[in-house]
């Protein structure tokens, strides 16, 4: 990697300040950070550590919302009982990620903003479109591991377990700005579609800390579901994943919501299937019927046909799993 | 009873010695010297060889006390890296160091590049740079500029042996077919399909699995000069032959073997890819002896990946058909494989069913890509092979509707089979196997299917002689030093040493300490083929008799005591008149001298029960048809070895073994970019294997037997337990589902996909 000056920050206001000088890079956990600085991905002059701000650890339930901290890691979050009571989707999503020894070090906020893993974008000898080339070499190149939806301009999957889940809660992540000044950003405004802008994943500006994942609580949390489909139990990144929430009034659905994970460029909501689910009880049948619905308008590439039958199949589980 | 004898021996002693295993036990001659120690067999009485001993350096790995080349760090030491090829067919035109050497703390920046040789790979070390720090080595890399002029390339077997393919290397990419042993012609082969009562005619395809051996390949060098002028080069190298590495040095460098001290004490694995004195170890020398410093070079894991071997793909094209009763009576193999750049890829189909009468024909084709290089692993060919004829037996029993294990028993002549698959059946629970694929109470009527399968491996009993001995020191404080050169890279050759060499002795096996990897100790193996167990074994019994036999000469005068009246048992000196003495007591006796000896290993025996090892293993497994995963439940591996010196350290191989097997089944391959020619996943995060949260219930059995080959009865067992995996859990989705995967591995997409085409084939 190139080298660079590391700073500890004692505030995210201070590590907002030094990250907007140009070149500056902030660090949770460091583990998508670092990846991409030994690949030259990343080359910031400067690493700002926010790992001794204080209090930046904590997760915490305010006004019936959970705010997650941008200390605290995916190993706290799945263990966190009012997170697994309330927010379930969200607390399995985390523990389901990654493997013991990194979800012990990586932080969920750090999850949300990892960069892809598509291994052409991964490869600093590669120039994808994502990096300013002429074009997604996925398309006509190995796309196993590659988007069945929105995929033709740039065909990453979005990597983060976390979010398609936080999404369910309809959250949002709170920052700072260098000049002191903050803002909200719902997640669905947070990430960014290859046709707005190839060459980001999310909106943030530079030297923009976010300082919490606020997620507010809603009917059907505490057995929401999140599935995520490995080639290896730990590890891995998923081949697909999703994550389900339905509001039920007897056996009846009053409310639902789908979020894909790995399946697009960012987080995918499922409307059209959600409005399917409403007003009617939760069988086989119409988890099998509503699943069908989120795979029609899919797009699979040369090699990821498999990922509509696998994520069809799971999609119904998820719904079941959801009521 | 056969005669059994040693060549060019004078021979004055003969024994009978009993070999085999339970129910089919052999008695053969074996005449010897007096002086050498009887052949161990069923009837030898142990003291610890065949219990559970923990490795002697087990405690020193695990509280990282051992020290592996990685973690070898010499006062003042320089960092070395390569620069590397970044396109896979063309030209180099220029090397610029300028800019490299510039730059603070380099000491040294080189070509090692000839600007004639064509790129044959994205992955070819062109420069080599040596720096104060491993960082500054990495901004040195990246300053050396490296122009080159692009040619096409081809990195798959399917591109490379098209018409209009790039060529690789100085002639057509694919080599002229390998004809095997004993072919006949296509005609013959086809007549004898049309007799057969059922036929099959199918490919299989294996994929490029990397050996990643947990320590990347490397070398720390110091090349030294004494008072006197005279040079001498220490070398620490993560390697599988001390001596190769030495005898590789000496020519690379010039130097005497007495010049050269290789040392490998601790070693992270090396599955067939660390033989001999490679890039790491010869340049690292070079730079050391040009800068006067330590020089480190390890390779990074990406490089590992790229350059240092592979295990090749395979596409096997089999015509096989049997008869009624379910007698093979042909089998055609066409495969084509790709090491890459080296034109050396078949998968051999080592056939472990050869009924009289059987027609075969096999033909091999090596293809040229412009990829990394193969080199051997772990049971070279035989995965490959295996995947593909094990499930084509299955397939044919099938047809028959005939039990997959008896339709082998048929066809198999290995004496232990039968046993060892009656076994296999009680301990996996075979009478629970689905009566036909896909249909049945394991596989069940749900998403989740269950089902069992089995495969079979034969290999060979490899090792011998070859200038190995042991050296063997008893003090007088009672220990009992062992040492041998050779290396031990993770499969527990050291304890195997020491344990042998001190049954044979008779001492307390507290008392052993066992030194190995340094080329100033007797000559020993390079691991490869299975050959240290068997060399080692024996050469440590005989060692050990003999050094027993020293340590009575020199101890009966002082105790008073006929020497020949004496013997050790069990940790104890015994006279024949009844008196004993503890080891400890009997060693201060020696007062300030100790026991010395080198003893060189005997040759094999002409002729033991078996010259081969074999095993069955029996697979559980659940395929989940909505979503195409596979979790395997259970395998049982059974396996012979000849004589189990410690049953922990078997136990470790075929663990070992059984886990590469299940990886190569279901999750490892290297993924080639057509385009770019580059390895697409150099890393162990999209190169996947298998991990702990994956695997099954193991059970491994070690089947006792007495092979009389060599001293020690011992066979080997590092190669033989990764073959039949693959193809055991193949047959075992085959009877969860009633559908054939015949890829590698054996991914969701596959599983899916062979269930479409299934569905598809059944509307
Ligand atoms: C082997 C492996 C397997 C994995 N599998 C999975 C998986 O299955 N599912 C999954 O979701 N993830 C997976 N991951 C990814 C892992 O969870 C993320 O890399 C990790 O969560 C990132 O968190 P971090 O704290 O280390 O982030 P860092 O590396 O510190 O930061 C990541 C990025 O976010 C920025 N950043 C971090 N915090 C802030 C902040 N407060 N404000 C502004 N910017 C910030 C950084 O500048 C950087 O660009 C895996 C990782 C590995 C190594």
């Amino acid at each position: 990697m190139k080298r660079f000056e590391f700073v500890e920050a004692s505030s995210l206001a201070q590590a907002a300040k030094l990250a907007a000088q140009p070149n500056g890079a902030v660090r949770a956990g460091g583990i998508d950070l670092m990846d991409l600085q030994k690949e030259h991905l990343a080359e910031p002059d400067r690493v700002i550590s926010i790992r001794r701000v204080p209090g930046a650890a904590e997760i915490r339930e305010e006004g019936g919302a959970l705010v997650i901290g941008p200390l605290v890691t995916l190993a706290q979050l799945a263990s966190h009982p009012v997170a697994l009571a309330k927010w379930k989707a969200v607390a399995v999503a985390a523990g389901e990620a990654a493997s013991p020894q990194v979800r012990n070090q990586a932080t969920v906020i750090g999850n949300l903003l990892q960069r892809p893993r598509c291994w052409y974008f991964r490869n600093e000898l590669l120039q994808c479109a994502r990096k300013g080339g002429p074009d997604c070499l996925s398309q006509e190149g190995e796309n196993r591991y590659h988007a069945i939806f929105e995929n033709k301009d740039c065909a990453i999957v979005h990597a983060s377990n976390v979010s398609p889940a936080a999404m369910l809660f309809d959250g949002s992540v709170k920052t700072v700005k260098a000049d002191g000044s903050r803002r909200e950003i719902p997640l669905a405004k947070l990430f960014v579609k290859p046709e707005v802008d190839i060459t980001k994943e999310h909106v943030l500006e530079a030297g923009e800390v976010v300082e919490a994942l606020v997620l507010p609580a809603k009917a059907g949390g505490d057995h929401s579901s999140f599935l995520a489909a490995r080639e290896k139990s730990a590890f891995d990144w998923p081949l697909f994943s999703l994550a389900v929430r339905l509001e039920m009034s007897g056996n009846v659905v009053k409310a639902a919501q789908i979020v894909f994970g790995a399946a697009a460029p960012t987080p995918l909501r499922r409307e059209k299937a959600e409005a399917a689910l409403v007003g009617k009880a939760i069988d086989e049948a119409t988890a099998r019927a509503a699943a069908a619905l989120c795979f029609e308008d899919a797009t699979p590439m040369t090699q990821n046909g498999y990922k509509v039958a696998m994520g069809t199949a799971l999609t119904a589980r998820a719904i079941l799993a959801a009521v | 009873m056969a005669s059994n004898s040693r060549k060019n021996v004078a021979l004055d002693r003969e024994d009978v010695l009993k070999l085999g295993f339970a129910g089919n036990v052999v008695e053969k001659r074996v005449t010897r010297k007096d002086d050498e120690v009887r052949p161990w067999d069923l009837e030898t009485k142990f003291q610890y060889v065949g219990t559970r001993v923990p490795r002697f350096d087990g405690l020193a790995k695990a509280t990282g006390r051992a020290k592996y080349t990685y973690d070898v760090n010499l006062p003042g030491m320089l960092y070395a890296r390569f620069v590397r090829t970044t396109v896979a067919a063309g030209t180099v035109k220029e090397i610029d160091l300028s800019k490299a050497l510039a730059l603070p703390g380099v000491k040294a920046a080189e070509q090692v590049w000839d600007l004639k040789n064509p790129v044959r790979y994205a992955g070819q070390a062109v420069a080599v740079v040596c720096c104060e720090t491993s960082e500054q080595c990495d901004d040195a890399v990246r300053a050396v500029k490296v122009q080159y002029e692009r040619k096409p390339h081809v990195v798959t077997v399917e591109d490379a042996i098209k018409d209009d393919a790039p060529q690789v290397g100085n002639r057509k990419n694919a080599t002229e077919p390998q004809i095997g042993r004993n072919a006949v012609d296509v005609e013959e082969i086809d007549a004898a399909l049309k007799t057969a009562a059922a036929t099959v005619d199918v490919t299989y395809r294996t994929q490029v699995q990397t050996h990643t051996a947990l320590e990347t390949h490397g070398t720390v060098a110091h090349f030294t000069k004494d008072a006197t002028g005279a040079e001498k080069l220490y070398v620490w190298a993560s390697t599988q032959g001390t001596f190769t590495v030495r005898e590789g040095l000496c020519r690379a460098l010039k130097l005497e073997a007495n010049q050269v001290e290789v040392i490998s004490e601790f070693v992270g694995g090396g599955f067939g890819a660390k033989f001999g004195a490679d890039e790491t170890a010869i340049w690292a020398a070079r730079l050391s002896k040009k800068t006067g410093a330590p020089v480190k070079l390890m390779l990074t894991r990406k490089e590992e990946h790229l350059c240092t071997g592979n295990r090749p793909d395979s596409v096997q094209h089999v015509r096989a058909g049997c008869d009624k009763d379910g007698n093979l009576v042909a089998w055609h193999v066409r495969n084509w494989g790709t090491g890459g750049v080296v034109p050396n890829a078949g998968a051999r189909n080592p056939m472990i069913y050869t009924p009289r009468g059987m027609k075969t024909r096999k033909e091999e084709f090596a293809v040229l890509t412009n990829c990394g290089p193969q080199a051997a692993m772990r049971a070279p060919a035989h995965p490959q092979g295996a995947f593909a004829n094990e499930q084509v037996v299955d397939e044919l029993a099938e047809k028959l509707g005939m039990d997959p294990i008896a339709f082998r028993l048929k066809n198999d002549s290995y004496k232990q089979r039968p046993a060892q698959y009656e076994l296999g059946k009680k301990l996996i629970g075979w009478e629970r196997r689905n009566p036909k694929g896909g249909d049945g109470p394991l596989a069940g009527t749900g998403a989740r299917k269950r089902g069992l399968g089995v495969a079979a491996a034969t290999w060979g009993v490899n090792g011998g002689a070859d200038g190995t001995a042991v050296a063997i020191v008893i003090s007088p404080d009672g220990t009992v030093e062992v040492r041998n050169g050779c290396q031990d890279i993770g499969t527990g050759t050291r304890t195997l040493l020491g344990l042998t060499a001190g049954e044979a002795l008779g001492c307390p096996k507290e008392k052993i300490r066992v030194r190995l990897g340094h080329t100033t100790d007797p000559f020993g193996p390079a691991s490869g083929g299975s050959v240290t167990g068997p060399t080692l074994s024996a050469a440590g019994v005989e060692a050990g008799h003999a050094a027993k036999l020293a340590f009575l000469r020199k101890l009966g005068p002082k105790l008073g005591v006929e020497a020949s009246s004496l013997d050790v048992v069990a940790g104890k000196v015994t006279s024949k008149d009844g008196k004993s003495w503890s080891w400890d007591d009997a060693c201060r006796q020696l007062g300030v001298e100790s026991v010395e000896i080198t003893h060189t290993r005997g040759e094999n025996f002409d002729a033991g029960f078996q010259g081969t090892v074999g095993g069955v293993q029996l697979a559980e497994v659940e395929v989940d048809t909505e979503t195409g995963f596979v979790r395997v439940i259970k395998v049982v591996a059974i396996q012979d070895a000849g004589t189990v010196i410690n049953r922990l350290t078997f136990e470790s191989q075929v663990l070992g073994g059984v886990i590469q097997g299940i990886s190569y089944a279901l999750y490892e391959n290297r993924w080639m970019d057509r385009r770019s020619g580059f390895m697409l996943n150099p890393n162990i995060e999209s190169y996947k294997i298998a991990g702990a949260a994956d695997m099954p219930e193991i059970v491994t059995v070690a089947f006792d037997l007495a092979n009389g080959l060599n001293s020690a009865g011992v066979s080997g067992l590092g190669e033989p337990t990764v073959i039949p995996t693959a193809p055991a859990i193949a047959n075992a989705i085959a009877n969860a589902t009633g559908v054939r995967v015949r890829e590698l591995p054996m991914t969701p997409d596959r599983v899916l996909a062979a269930l479409a085409a299934a569905k598809g084939g059944a509307k």
